[in-house]
């Protein structure tokens, strides 16, 4: 019976592949299309990637995107990191309920309502505190950590509540202090979940176009505002030739985060089991 | 059993207090502005709304709560019919979403444990691309001229391009395509922990595979089932890019509506109502959701 499953199931696996690949491939291939016309081949040619890169306003956006996501998505792990530690470390406190859905929240909430709201927020603020000063870069870190730091917490905790805790209470036991134990145990213990998490909510601020929009002001546009306002013109060549970049840049990143991930949870394996 | 955490003083106040306090500040908080601006007036000034309290007159506080936005929002059939929209374009995605989805996390589940792991990672892949960009490769696909039509077109199959670009066809399949990986996942989580014994005793007692599927695989993966369809329905109740890109005017939909009221027509209480109109919709999914959550983390324990 397994036997005879196993070709149906391939094909669905390798139509549902090619659904989600299709689309990928082509922007790769039509971004090496000679032809201004997108659709229309006129031979291989790496024109567009030269003109991308003497486009100012793309690099500027570009630059300002990497630095905003850098700084959230640093920020985002370390709120995540407590709220995960809040989480599977303290299991009853006064709010824990509430904390638990305002982590889980953000992940489903639909982004206009996020960024409506925070713009709001920022506002009000503005008005009765005078920070903060207008919208920009600081106004979209703020908002970018606030959801980040969900998908910070989802991937951190199920790390917190898988570790061996008999690691920690030895190294107490011989008399380190709290601070050391979390600094020389625990964190090594969950740093490739840190790191896939920083990941994440890099990507994610990289990627996000409507939160951004939102709390942005005139002097703030990050590459995804750029890139949308051009793809509402009309299609671009240009813009295949920055989705094929970024589609490869992602791909090397992610490569090395799954190598490291993997090299370091096999190094933990054959040390707990030389034990 | 005490831990390292459970010994710093300040430690549980300090690792409780910054995210509940910044979650409350940045994520709550802003909601109550929401609610309060839905219950302004619109003005022309900066910002664009007036003030609850009107001065005082006479040692009497003026308080005043305009509800206007609301019965707008409820009678105004270009409000009603975006949430009926919403809710069709969401509801219709979802199941798509699942029948796509099933399928390949089921195939992934009962792949040889050495495949599952990288066929897992090819699915979260394009997940880590850009969104923006993903749904703007369908224009490319999509179009009268586009990939689809001069393939069809090429091969004689037809002879005047098929209109799918700016219909609601192509919102579906932007949705889909987009939200799939957020079904698969939570299909696969469950389809993996489920016990295959189950299924043996099943064919040792002469049912049928088909059978077997119906009443035993599909109604024990109804949580990854949940879960999977609540990640993508709630989510595409307030989608914005994607019919903006892909469909015409017919796929009106309330994030794309805020959107307008918000930056065009800047009717700040209009779209403040919409979008508590919209969270009240989201609630009661999103407290399901929850549930089948801490059900299935309390299964897992």
């Amino acid at each position: 019976m397994r036997k005879n499953r196993f070709p149906l199931l391939m094909t669905i696996l390798v139509f549902g592949y090619a659904f989600l690949y299709g689309p990928i491939l082509s922007l790769i291939i039509y971004s090496f299309n000679e032809s201004r016309l997108v659709t229309v081949w006129g031979g291989w040619s790496t024109k567009w990637y030269g003109e991308l890169l003497q486009n100012q306003a793309i690099l500027d956006a570009a630059a300002l995107s990497l630095k905003i996501a850098a700084i959230s998505a640093t920020f985002a792990v370390i709120l995540g990191t407590l709220a995960a530690l809040a989480l599977v470390r303290f299991k009853r406190f006064k709010g824990r309920y509430l904390l638990d859905i305002m982590v889980a929240a953000p992940l489903v909430m639909p982004e206009v309502i996020l960024g409506l709201s925070l713009l709001l927020l920022f506002v009000a603020m503005e008005d009765v505190l005078g920070w903060p000063d207008g919208r920009g870069q600081t106004t979209i870190v703020i908002a970018h950590m606030t959801f980040a730091m969900a998908y910070v917490t989802v991937v951190v905790r199920s790390r917190i509540a898988h570790l061996d805790q008999s690691l920690e209470e030895a190294a107490m036991d011989l008399g380190a202090k709290p601070l050391k134990v979390f600094f020389s145990i625990t964190l090594p213990i969950i740093a490739p979940a840190l790191m896939a998490g920083w990941l994440l909510a890099f990507t994610l601020s990289l990627d996000d176009l409507v939160v951004a929009s939102f709390v942005s002001g005139p002097g703030a546009t990050t590459l995804p505002m750029v890139v949308y306002s051009s793809v509402r013109l009309g299609v671009s060549p240009q813009i295949n030739a920055l989705a094929t970049l970024i589609v490869v840049l992602v791909t090397i990143a992610v490569a090395i985060a799954g190598y490291v991930m993997y090299r370091q949870e096999k190094l933990r394996q054959l040390e707990m089991n030389s034990k | 059993m005490i831990t390292w955490i459970k010994q710093i003083n300040w430690g549980k106040t300090a690792i409780i207090g910054t995210p509940w306090l910044w979650l409350s500040l940045f994520f709550l908080l802003p909601f109550l502005f929401i609610l309060k601006i839905s219950l302004s007036e619109a003005a022309l000034m900066q910002p664009p709304y007036l003030p609850f309290i009107r001065g005082v007159e006479d040692g009497l506080v003026t308080i005043a709560i305009n509800l206007s936005n609301y019965s707008l929002v409820f009678e105004d059939p270009l409000y009603v019919n975006a949430l009926i929209n919403s809710i069709e374009i969401a509801g219709v995605s979802t199941v798509l979403a699942l029948i796509i989805g099933y399928p390949m996390a089921y195939a992934i589940a009962k792949a040889p444990q050495h495949w599952r792991l990288p066929l897992l990672m090819l699915i979260i892949l394009p997940f880590w691309t850009s969104f923006l960009i993903r749904v703007y490769a369908w224009i490319g696909i999509l179009k009268n001229n586009g990939l689809i039509n001069n393939s069809l077109m090429s091969l004689g199959v037809i002879d005047q391009p098929l209109e799918i670009l700016y219909t609601p066809t192509a919102v579906y399949i932007g949705i889909v395509y987009s939200y799939l990986p957020f079904v698969i996942l939570p299909l696969y989580a469950t389809l993996i922990r489920m016990d295959d014994s189950l299924l043996e005793a099943a064919s040792d007692l002469g049912c049928k595979p088909w059978k077997q599927f119906l009443t035993i695989t599909l109604p024990l993966s109804m949580p990854g089932i949940v879960a999977g369809g609540m990640l993508v329905f709630i989510p595409v109740m307030g989608e914005f890019v994607i019919p903006d890109l892909l469909g015409g005017p017919n796929s009106l939909m309330l994030g794309k509506l805020m959107w307008t009221e918000f930056f065009s027509n800047k009717d700040w209480p209009v779209a403040s109502a919409l979008a508590a109109v919209l969270l009240l919709v989201l609630i009661v999914p999103f407290v399901l959701w929850q549930h089948y959550e801490r059900r299935q983390e309390e299964n897992a324990e």
